[in-house]
């Protein structure tokens, strides 16, 4: 058969998903790009986070989130309020402003002619602070407001719409108040992470094997908790939420609690997105940003935590490629590419896979040598098999 | 007279002015499989969704054991023993056989005692108990989605055995299901019901007749009689309510 000959099986690739993203990541990229590509990828991967969260509420928990863009912004934030502050303590060039009108405020704020740092920028001085607030706040806010809103049984289509008014709201603040924010241009302008110059390119590339290693330890987090009764649970909410309130459980505490856990990957790549990048944005908290990253997930394909890696890093490559060589049309080309992905592939890149030829039966008999999960899948199979045999074989 | 473990007292509920339930005193006792039976909008799948927690009642109150259910959430009704099985058989249809009764095993329905909830013998012990007994034994790595409509009922049945409730409620347990089905769902009611009580609701006279120990007849959410089936079907009330439609 033309499918027992397949050199790769979607089994395999499925199997190994993950190992095989790691060595493009931790392999295969840094040896083919340039030091500048490089730092592009990073910043995709970056964005990978959220696409990671989103897979995890929307794929499974079926939550729609148009707001991952809120969580991305705080981590994000709060890691540049870190490094500002660091820069504007430490007597840099860039701090020359402040210096000339006697000020150890963050340049921006002495434009704004803030007089005094805001109370709630006093503690970013601290990285014992900064790192553990980047990692607690966010999920905390998002489970906080999610449970209120999944308690009083809102909807899911109007938790979309909460979601995305929560984007608008926070870039909306941002830019509003530009004199303990930075405004519409963000906070920028910093080169010190605890004294360690971010400029180099070796520390470009630490940084980037250290986004890839964060990335991949959120892929894992997330497979460990598909896998639990947690994640089986989840599936049975995103189907029949009334039911599983009869099977004894709070679904509104699950789905908050999935929601906290993207939240929480969203931060961790607004870190490092602004440690890389050297930029916390308004433009990367609103509305657009968090549909786009939603877009990142539907490529990938939103059952697929892997999938929605690869999803931001098509997605984000697309951009780049299209707005350098179109200038003029390249939104027109990402649209497009999301609609012909959206219309031919429902389940994104990872529903390629389902598309390759190699049922399990084929593949069993066609791989040469031992296959390391046959017994399971045969016990898979085989429909009388008694449980005690698949403690052994199939789990 | 052994105790009752439900008592419904006064049980009224109304939908814009509609009382579908009308000042109900309803008692189940242990051990006992009750039927409910009467026309359709007699306000029988009403009183079940009051008791499991699905319907707020307007006025009146629901015990169960020494829990008053009248003001607790639908997943505390459940924690506390009693099992809901719906009208149309509600199962989780994108997860097999296996993990359906899985998901309905009632240890660590927590967060994190789920999270990290790890299969245990008496888990699977009670898996293979419990497949054998609603007749899924070979389908147990099935999508349930891809079960036939009699098979998601037992399936939805044996959840709630996973449960291990003190008082089940069966919404028409055997709609759908063909005559050698039904036969096969009547021992198994009959089976279960040691050591528990149970409440089902059908139309099926003949079903009814197989498994009841005592019938209740309700209508316009009231009840109209109570007693042995042959009590019942010799009521002259029940037969006009009944002929009338």
């Amino acid at each position: 058969m033309a499918a027992a000959i397949a050199p790769v099986s979607r089994g395999f690739l499925q199997r190994y998903a993950i190992v095989i993203l790691a060595v493009v990541l931790l392999a295969v990229l840094p040896l083919s790009l340039d030091i500048f590509r490089l730092g592009l990828a990073a910043k995709y991967l970056s964005l990978a986070f959220c696409a990671v969260g989103i897979v995890l509420i929307w794929g499974y928990g079926g939550i729609l989130s148009l707001g991952q863009g809120v969580f991305f912004g705080l981590g994000s934030y709060m890691m540049a309020m870190f490094l500002k502050l660091e820069s504007t303590g430490a007597d840099t060039s860039a701090q020359a402003l402040s210096s000339f009108f006697g000020s150890n405020l963050p340049d921006f704020m002495v434009w704004n002619s803030v007089e005094q740092l805001p109370w709630w920028w006093e503690p970013f001085h601290h990285v014992w602070f900064t790192i553990p607030a980047i990692l607690i706040l966010p999920p905390v806010v998002a489970f906080v407001l999610s449970y209120l809103n999944f308690r009083r049984r809102i909807g899911d289509v109007y938790f979309s719409i909460i979601t995305l008014a929560f984007s608008a709201i926070l870039a909306i603040v941002i830019i509003g108040q530009q004199g303990v924010t930075g405004g519409v241009n963000g906070i920028t302008d910093f080169r010190t992470f605890m004294g360690i110059n971010l400029d180099p390119d070796n520390v470009k590339i630490a940084m980037y094997y250290i986004t890839c290693v964060l990335l991949l330890v959120c892929v894992l987090i997330g497979t460990f908790i598909l896998r639990s009764r947690l994640g089986k649970v989840l599936v049975a909410i995103r189907d029949r939420e009334d039911r599983v309130r009869f099977s004894g459980y709070d679904p509104a505490l699950f789905k908050a609690f999935i929601f906290a856990v993207a939240a929480l990957f969203s931060s961790i790549g607004g870190a490092m997105f602004t440690l890389q990048v050297g930029l916390a944005s308004p433009s990367l908290v609103g509305i657009t940003p968090s549909i786009e990253m939603v877009i990142y997930a539907a490529v990938g394909g939103r059952l697929s935590l892997v999938g929605a890696v690869y999803g931001a890093m098509l997605v984000g490559a697309a951009k780049t490629f299209f707005s350098e060589n179109f200038v003029e049309f390249w939104l027109y080309l990402i649209g497009g590419l999301f609609i012909v992905i959206v219309m031919f592939l429902p389940h994104g890149l990872a529903g390629l896979l389902d598309k390759l030829p190699g049922a399990k039966r084929h593949r069993l008999a066609a791989l040469p040598g031992p296959e390391p999960d046959a017994a399971g899948q045969a016990a898979g199979e085989r429909p009388a098999a008694r449980l005690a045999g698949e403690v052994g074989g199939g789990k | 007279m052994s105790e009752n473990i439900l008592s419904v007292e006064d049980l009224t509920v109304s939908f814009d002015g509609f009382r579908a339930v009308d000042s109900l005193n309803f008692y189940v006792e242990k051990d006992e499989l009750r039927c409910v039976i009467g026309p359709n909008g007699a306000g029988k799948t009403t009183l079940l969704d009051m008791i499991c927690g699905k319907t707020r009642p307007t006025g009146g109150s629901i015990r169960f054991k020494r829990f008053d259910l009248t003001d607790m959430l639908e997943y505390q009704i459940t924690r506390v023993g009693v099992g809901r099985k719906f009208q149309n058989p509600s199962v989780y249809e994108d997860l097999t056989v296996f993990e359906n009764l899985e998901i309905s095993y009632p240890k660590r329905r927590g967060l994190m005692g789920s999270l990290f909830f790890k299969r245990d013998a008496d888990l699977l012990a009670k898996i293979d108990e419990v497949s054998e007994r609603i007749f899924l034994h070979e389908v147990l790595r099935h999508k349930a989605g891809q079960l036939s409509h009699g098979q998601k009922q037992w399936l939805e049945i044996g959840m709630l055995l996973m449960q291990d409730p003190e008082l089940l409620l069966l919404d028409e347990p055997v709609a759908g299901m063909s005559a050698k089905e039904r036969e096969q769902t009547a021992s198994l009611l009959n089976a279960i019901s040691k050591g528990r009580s149970i409440v089902v609701i059908e139309h099926d006279m003949a079903f009814v007749r197989m498994i009841a120990h005592k019938v209740t007849v309700l209508h316009q959410g009231r009840m109209l009689a109570e007693g042995t089936m042959d009590q019942v079907q010799a009521d002259e009330r029940v037969k006009d309510v009944y002929l009338g439609h």
